[in-house]
C-alpha cells in the first residue's frame, strides 16, 4: 500500500540530484521543474493544475528566498511541499451538521466511483461517532444497487430506507424526499442519500441529481471520486459542481498503488476540500483526509500523524499502564505478551500502517511479502501453553515444547524462537525498569520514563530475527529517525503508549515510531 | 456516439492556417488531456514533427490526418479478434473495483445471444454485496443462464468450476465468469484469480481472459494491466465508459507495453452498448 508511490519516487529521485548541489542555478531549477512536471503528469494531476504548479515553483525557486539559503535543495522541497498543500485544498474541514436534525448528506459521482460502499463506511463511521444515521437508497438505476445498499447497511448496523426495488423502477427524487421525512419521524440525526452513478455529460441524469438536491436540501453534498481517475477528473468535477454544487470531495480506492493526482487537483479546480479518504474494501477502511499529511506523503516524508492517531485509538491506556507496572515488578508474562498482540491487531492492517511510514517506499516489496498471519501463529503457540507455562517460561522443557508445537500446528523450532524472543524482551525490560538504557539500534533517548519500559520491550521482541520484513522495518525505523523532524511539526505524544501521561511537549517521537516499526516487523 | 472525441481540444488547432509552435503545444496538451501520458505523448509529437518536416507541409489538415494515421497504426498492430471457437468457450472477466465488469458481462452476453449463441454466466463475485443479484438481472435481460453461488461467500473458484461444469453438461456454447473487483496491489486477491483460472482449466482451457479498464482511469491503467497480465494471463482488454468525457488514451500505452489487444469497447449503460474494437473507427472518433 504505497499510495502515491510513483510520484513520491519520482520527486525523491529529483531531489536526490538536487541535494548534491551546494547552490541552485536557474538551469537546476528548470531541470527540477521539468521532472516535477513529468512526475505530476505521470501521477495524473490535471494538466492545467500542473502548469500552474510548476510555474509557481519555478518562480519561487528562482526568487531570493532560495538563492540566499544555506541548503537550496531543502528550500525547493519546502516550496514544493507548500504548493502541494495548496493544491490539496489547504486546510481540512469537518462535516457540518445541521442545527436542526436530521443532517442530510448526499453522495454523487461517476459510475463505479464507490458511492454505495462509501455510504456504508460513512454510516458506520457516523455511528461510531455517536450519531444515529439512516441510509436512503436513491440509486434506482444500476441493477440491484438497492440490494447492495441494504446489505451494506446491515453490515454497518444502520437502517436503510428503500421503498423502491430499483432496477430502473421508481422515482429517486421522491424516494429521497420521503426518506428524509421518515428520518425526521423516526428521529435519526443523520441521513445519507446514495444516488445513482452518472456521467458529467449526461444532462438528463445531472438534472435528476440536481432535483434530488433541491428536494432534500442537503447540508453536505459529497462528490465521490476514484483516486485512479485520469485527466478527465477536472472536467467531471466541474460538471458535478455545476450540477449538484457539491460541498466536499471523497477520494476512494486510495489503497491502490500510486497516483491520486488528478483527484487531488479536483480540490484546487473546484475549491472544494477533500474531506475523506476511502482506503480499502472493509467498512472500517475510511478516514478523514488531511491535505498537509498527504503532501508529506507525496514527498516521501510518510504519513506519520495518521499513523500515530491510529495507534492511539487502538491502544488501551489502562492496559498500557498495567503493562508498565508489570515491567517494573518483573511479572510480565506470555499472557501479557499475547494481550498486547491482540491490541496491535485492533490497529488494523499492519501493512497499511507500515505503508504510512517514511522511507517505506523502498520496502514495498517486503511489505507485500510480510505475512500478517505471523501474529496468528504466535497467538496459536501461546494459546497452546498451560497457564503455568505462560507465567513461567522456565517450565518449558523438551516434551512440553513438543506438545505445544503439536497443539499449535507449529514446529518446536518456532516455539523455541518465540520463547527466546520473549525472554530477551523480558530481560531488556528489567534493565529499563531499573533505569538502565538497553542497546537498541535506531532509538534515541526515551521521553517519559514510566512508559519507556513498555516501548523497549516491544522493540526488543523483534530485534532478533533475520526475517526480511523485519529488517526492512528496522531500516525504515532508521530512515524515520533521520527524516521525520521536518514532517511532524505538530507532533502528538506519539503512539498511544503514554497518551495522557507523557507530556506532549513537542516530542514528535521518532524513537517511538522506531519502536513501533520494530514491533510491527516481528511478532 | 463520438463523445470521446478529442474534437473540442483539437478543433482550434486544426482550424488555424499554418502549423506553428502553438499548434504543437496544443497538440501536446490535447494528448496529455486525453490520458495518453507524457511518454506516449512525447513519442507521438516527435513522430509527427518528423513527418511534418519530411513532407514539408504547413497545413493543419495534413497534421490531423497524420495524427489519425499514427494512432490508428499504433492501435492496429495487434489483432482485436476474440477467440471463442472452443466449446464451451470459457471467458474470465477481471478488473479493479468499479470499472464495469458485471455490466460488461451483461452486455457481452447479449452481444453473444444476438448472434444465436447460448450463454451461461457464473457469478463468481461472491465478495461484493449484491453483485450476484446484479449479474442475475443482467443475465435475465440478455437471455443467458446464470450459475449462482450456493451460499454467501463461497469460494469463487468453485462457482467458476460449477459454471463450466454446467456448460459441459447442458451443451452451452459460451461461459462468462464474473469475478470480484480487486485492486492490483492486493497480492492475496490477485493470487485468487490465478486459482480461479487453474481450477477452471481442470475442466476446460480458458479461451479468453478479458481485463476491463475504465476509460476515466489515468496512468494507473498501466499498472493495473501489468499486474493482471502477470497474475491472470489476460488475453484481451475491454475499455468501458467511453460514453463520458474521458478518452481512455492510456490504452495505447497499455496495448504497447503488454502486447495485449483491445477487443471490446463499452459506451453506455444500455444492454446494446458494447461493440467490437476497430482501430480505424476508434482513431477516427478520437481525432475526427
Amino acid at each position: 500500500m504505497a499510495t502515491f508511490g510513483s510520484l513520491s519516487d519520482r520527486l525523491t529521485a529529483t531531489f536526490r540530484n538536487l541535494r548534491t548541489k551546494g547552490k541552485l542555478s536557474p538551469a537546476d531549477v528548470d531541470g527540477t521543474v521539468r521532472e516535477i512536471r513529468r512526475a505530476l503528469l505521470d501521477a495524473d494531476v490535471a494538466l492545467e493544475v500542473v502548469k500552474d504548479f510548476t510555474g509557481r515553483v519555478r518562480e519561487r525557486a528562482l526568487s531570493d528566498e532560495v538563492s540566499k539559503a544555506l541548503n537550496p535543495a531543502q528550500q525547493v522541497v519546502q516550496i514544493v511541499n507548500e504548493e502541494l498543500i495548496g493544491i490539496l485544498g489547504g486546510q481540512q474541514r469537518r462535516l457540518e451538521f445541521a442545527k436542526k436534525p436530521p443532517t442530510v448528506i448526499m453522495l454523487a459521482g461517476l459510475q463505479g466511483a464507490g458511492k454505495t460502499t462509501l455510504a456504508g463506511k460513512l454510516a458506520k463511521w457516523l455511528k461510531k461517532e455517536g450519531h444515529t444515521p439512516m441510509l436512503i437508497a436513491a440509486d434506482l438505476q444500476r441493477p440491484n444497487a438497492v440490494t447492495q445498499l441494504q446489505v451494506v447497511g446491515e453490515q454497518a448496523g444502520v437502517p436503510v430506507w428503500a421503498p423502491e426495488p430499483g432496477n430502473g423502477v421508481g422515482n429517486p427524487v421522491k424516494v429521497a424526499k420521503d426518506g428524509v421525512k421518515e428520518a425526521e419521524r423516526s428521529q435519526h440525526d443523520t441521513v445519507i442519500v446514495d444516488t445513482a452513478g452518472r456521467l458529467g455529460i449526461d444532462a438528463e441524469l445531472m438534472k435528476q441529481a440536481s432535483d434530488i438536491r433541491k428536494a432534500v436540501d442537503p447540508d453536505e453534498v459529497l462528490f465521490v471520486i476514484d483516486a485512479m481517475i485520469g485527466q478527465d477528473a477536472v472536467q467531471t468535477a466541474r460538471a458535478f459542481q455545476e450540477g449538484v454544487e457539491f460541498t466536499g470531495v471523497v477520494l476512494s480506492k486510495l489503497d491502490g498503488d500510486a497516483r491520486g493526482g488528478a483527484a487531488l487537483s479536483v480540490a484546487s479546480v473546484t475549491g472544494r476540500p477533500i474531506m475523506f479518504a476511502s482506503t480499502g474494501e472493509g467498512l472500517d477502511d475510511f478516514e478523514p483526509f488531511y491535505p498537509d499529511r498527504m503532501a508529506s506523503r507525496i514527498l516521501d516524508l510518510g504519513d506519520i500523524l495518521t499513523l500515530i492517531e491510529q495507534a492511539q485509538s487502538a491502544f488501551d491506556e489502562d492496559e498500557a499502564r498495567r503493562t508498565a507496572e508489570k515491567f517494573a515488578t518483573d511479572s510480565f508474562t506470555l499472557d501479557d505478551f499475547l494481550q498486547q498482540m491482540q491490541q496491535l491487531k485492533n490497529m488494523g492492517s499492519i501493512k497499511g500502517m507500515l505503508g504510512m511510514l517514511p522511507g517505506a517506499r523502498g520496502m514495498r516489496e517486503q511489505l507485500e511479502n510480510f505475512d500478517e498471519r505471523e501474529i496468528t501463529r504466535t497467538e496459536a503457540i501461546i494459546r497452546s501453553m498451560t497457564k503455568a507455562e505462560r507465567t513461567n517460561t522456565k517450565l518449558l522443557n523438551g516434551s512440553r515444547r513438543l506438545r505445544i508445537a503439536k497443539g499449535s500446528g507449529m514446529t518446536v523450532t518456532d516455539v523455541n524462537a518465540l520463547v527466546t524472543r520473549f525472554e530477551q524482551a523480558a530481560k531488556m525490560m528489567k534493565t529499563v525498569a531499573k533505569g538502565g538504557v538497553p542497546q537498541v539500534p535506531g532509538m534515541g533517548p526515551i521521553p517519559g520514563a514510566s512508559y519507556a519500559g513498555k516501548r523497549k520491550q516491544q522493540a526488543a521482541k523483534k530485534s532478533k530475527s533475520g526475517n526480511p520484513a523485519k529488517r526492512a522495518a528496522e531500516n525504515a525505523a532508521l530512515a524515520a529517525g533521520g527524516k521525520a523532524p521536518g514532517a511532524s511539526a505538530s507532533g502528538g505524544s506519539g503512539f498511544g503508549l503514554g497518551g495522557t501521561k507523557t507530556p506532549a511537549g513537542g516530542a514528535p517521537s521518532e524513537e517511538e515510531l522506531a519502536a513501533l516499526q520494530k514491533m510491527l516487523g516481528r511478532r | 456516439m463520438a463523445s470521446f472525441s478529442l474534437g473540442g481540444a483539437l478543433r482550434g488547432m486544426f482550424a488555424r492556417r499554418t502549423i506553428d509552435d502553438e499548434t504543437w503545444t496544443d497538440l501536446e496538451d490535447a494528448l496529455i488531456g486525453a490520458d495518453f501520458g507524457p511518454d506516449v505523448t512525447d513519442q507521438i509529437v516527435e513522430e509527427l514533427r518528423g513527418k511534418v518536416a519530411r513532407f514539408r507541409t504547413t497545413d493543419p489538415k495534413d497534421l490531423q490526418r497524420m495524427l489519425r494515421e499514427t494512432i490508428e497504426e499504433r492501435l492496429a498492430r495487434l489483432d482485436p479478434t476474440l477467440t471463442l471457437s472452443a466449446r464451451p468457450a470459457v471467458v474470465l472477466v477481471v478488473g479493479v473495483n468499479g470499472v464495469g465488469k458485471t455490466t460488461t458481462i451483461g452486455k457481452f452476453a447479449k452481444f453473444l445471444t444476438n448472434y444465436g449463441r447460448t450463454v451461461v454466466v457464473g457469478a463468481a463475485d461472491t465478495f461484493r454485496a449484491a453483485a450476484v443479484e446484479q449479474l442475475a438481472t443482467w443475465a435475465e435481460r440478455a437471455g443467458a443462464q446464470v450459475v449462482r453461488p450456493q451460499q454467501a461467500g463461497q469460494d469463487p473458484a468453485s462457482v467458476a468450476f460449477q459454471t463450466v461444469e454446467k456448460a459441459q453438461r447442458d451443451g452451452i456454447e459460451i461461459v462468462l465468469i464474473d469475478t470480484a473487483g480487486r485492486l492490483q496491489t492486493k497480492s492475496g486477491l490477485m493470487d485468487e484469480l490465478g486459482k480461479v483460472r487453474r481450477v477452471v482449466e481442470k475442466l476446460e482451457p480458458v479461451a479468453e481472459v478479458l481485463l476491463v479498464l475504465d476509460a476515466t482511469t489515468g496512468q494507473n491503467g498501466l499498472n493495473q494491466a501489468e499486474a493482471f497480465v502477470q497474475h491472470a494471463g489476460v488475453t484481451g482488454l475491454v475499455l468501458t465508459k467511453l460514453d463520458g468525457s474521458a478518452k481512455g488514451g492510456f490504452v495505447l500505452a497499455v496495448q504497447e507495453k503488454t502486447g495485449i489487444p483491445i477487443k471490446l469497447i463499452g459506451q453506455g449503460e444500455g444492454i446494446g452498448d458494447l461493440t467490437g474494437f476497430s482501430p480505424s473507427a476508434f482513431a477516427q472518433q478520437l481525432v475526427g
